[in-house]
């Protein structure tokens, strides 16, 4: 009976959260349109809904009613499996994440590594896509997908090691506790960790291929990458697990490097504002940088994205990484291992 | 040289500056119109849909000349004509416009000798079907009708410099 109880508040939470998460992502779509039609003087959608606002609404149910085509040639079951896949995935990597003290779905001990084996295998969804359409230009959008994506895990890796490193624990919510100091927004690890934090920030972009990284569907250029056979519903999927992956990695920005839920000014009438609302607020700053990289940075070529994954990010990462623990070592800094 | 262009590239002095543009566009005024709620300016001699215009007294002003169906390039222009019932004058039995061939290249009116057929101002016509499109003497009567005032402002504004 206890047992049972516990499992039906997990599961309660779990369905809060995603409800929660996708109104988000629907309003984060909005404003990534409306960011980027602003820098290029447009007005972005206006027409569904006061000022727009019912634009994401609107096209989740033109996905959704649309038909869905499914190539004659291709493999069915997995073609199918493949967004719900990206989409599952992309969501569970939110159960980890602590939205504020002691909001985590799964407050688990290696909370990191979970949301880093969860986004690794996100990468699964697009090979899966990519073969199973049968067709040459989805499979050869998800190779360079996949190899950008795994590319750009290798110094995501080493730039969370730095923060590892510095917190002492692979616990998000021991991570944005360690980042709690009198120096308030100074104290975080954005500043300490600084080429790091870039570093982070455009591996996230790399990783979730977003502009000026999402060389794999080009909608410019190329037709979709891996999604070129994808219709209706499969296809809103792949989109909702991409912007899932984005909004994880604003998450992910915020309690490494920006202190989680903490107050930026850590004496009253600040701290007495909810955890909750700081999170947000900072999520939704990534965003807006992510958002306004896209309308103002041109698009990588392939062998230009590969030269900066692999010589810049993943050396500069891993010098970091030495040179941080050597300093930890020498200053006697470092935290003491914690459970 | 190399040194310097390192510093850059660390600093990221490109990107800092291509954020500070950004913003600075991000908040400067639209450059687009709010289209369907507010129209652009068009001149009088907007291009637009076909109409047959009335004399004021309610008299047909075209007399079946053909000349407009002669000078279009598209050939869009279909014109059939017969003596009236009640007086005998020469009227048009027939005038069928293809709206889809047609190119609005606006000829038809520069050759009409009494301003019968003018393209007027009105550019939403959009339908559902490609029948609808193909406009008969009726419908180009209709948008006479509909158009005249502004089509009459519009010649009028353009008058001197013809």
């Amino acid at each position: 009976m206890d047992l049972f109880l516990s499992l039906a508040l997990v599961v309660g939470k779990s369905l809060l959260m995603i409800v929660l998460l996708l109104i988000y992502i629907a309003y984060a779509l909005y404003a990534d349109r409306k960011v980027w039609a602003a820098v290029q003087l447009r007005r972005g959608p206006n027409v569904v809904g006061p000022w727009g606002l019912l634009q994401s609404f609107a096209d989740l149910l033109k996905f959704v009613l649309k038909e869905p085509v499914i190539p004659a040639s291709a493999n069915k079951g997995l073609f199918l499996l493949a967004p719900l896949l990206t989409a599952v995935l992309a969501l569970a990597s939110w159960g980890v994440i602590p939205l504020s003290d002691g909001w985590a779905i799964a407050n688990i001990n290696v909370g990191v590594l979970y949301i880093f084996a969860i986004s690794s295998l996100g990468v699964y969804g697009i090979i899966i896509g990519g073969w199973a359409s049968n067709s040459k230009y989805p499979f050869l959008g998800a190779l360079r997908s996949a190899a950008q994506m795994v590319s750009y895990e290798v110094s995501l890796g080493f730039v969370i090691v730095t923060v590892l490193m510095c917190a002492g624990s692979l616990n998000l919510s021991r991570i944005v506790m360690a980042q709690d100091t009198a120096l308030g927004l100074l104290g975080w690890y954005w500043l300490p960790l600084f080429p790091m934090f870039v570093i982070f920030f455009v591996s996230a972009m790399a990783e979730t291929n977003r502009p000026p990284f999402d060389l794999p569907e080009a909608e410019s250029e190329l037709v979709a990458g891996f999604a070129v056979e994808y219709s209706s519903t499969p296809y809103l999927l792949f989109m909702l697990g991409e912007y899932v992956a984005i909004m994880t990695m604003c998450a992910l920005g915020t309690i490494l490097f920006l202190g989680g839920w903490l107050s930026p000014i850590p004496f009253p009438p600040f701290t007495w504002v909810p955890g909750i609302v700081w999170f947000v607020v900072k999520a939704s700053f990534l965003f807006f940088m992510i958002a306004i990289v896209k309308a103002m940075v041109p698009r990588y070529r392939y062998d230009q994205l590969m030269r900066l994954g692999w010589k810049v990010f993943l050396p500069l990462s891993l010098f970091m990484v030495v040179l941080v623990a050597a300093v930890l070592k020498l200053t006697g800094l470092a935290p003491g291992v914690a459970q | 040289m190399k040194l310097d262009q390192a510093a850059r590239a660390l600093l990221l002095k490109e990107f800092v500056s291509g954020f500070i543009l950004a913003m600075k566009y991000f908040f400067k005024p639209k450059a687009t119109i709010n289209y369907p709620f507010e129209m652009g300016h068009r001149g009088p001699r907007f291009r637009g849909e076909h109409a047959l215009r009335r004399y004021p007294n309610g008299e047909e002003r075209c007399i079946a000349c053909k000349l407009c169906e002669a000078v279009c390039p598209a050939q869009a222009i279909t014109i059939e004509a017969g003596p009236r019932r009640n007086d005998g004058t020469r009227r048009t039995t027939r005038y069928d416009i293809d709206m889809v061939k047609c190119i609005y290249c606006g000829l038809c009116q520069e050759a009409c000798p009494v301003d019968a057929i003018v393209e007027g101002p009105n550019m939403e016509f959009s339908v559902e079907t490609r029948e609808e499109l193909l406009y008969d003497k009726n419908k180009l009567l209709e948008n006479g009708e509909r158009w005249e005032r502004e089509i009459a402002r519009n010649i009028r504004r353009d008058a001197p410099y013809r």
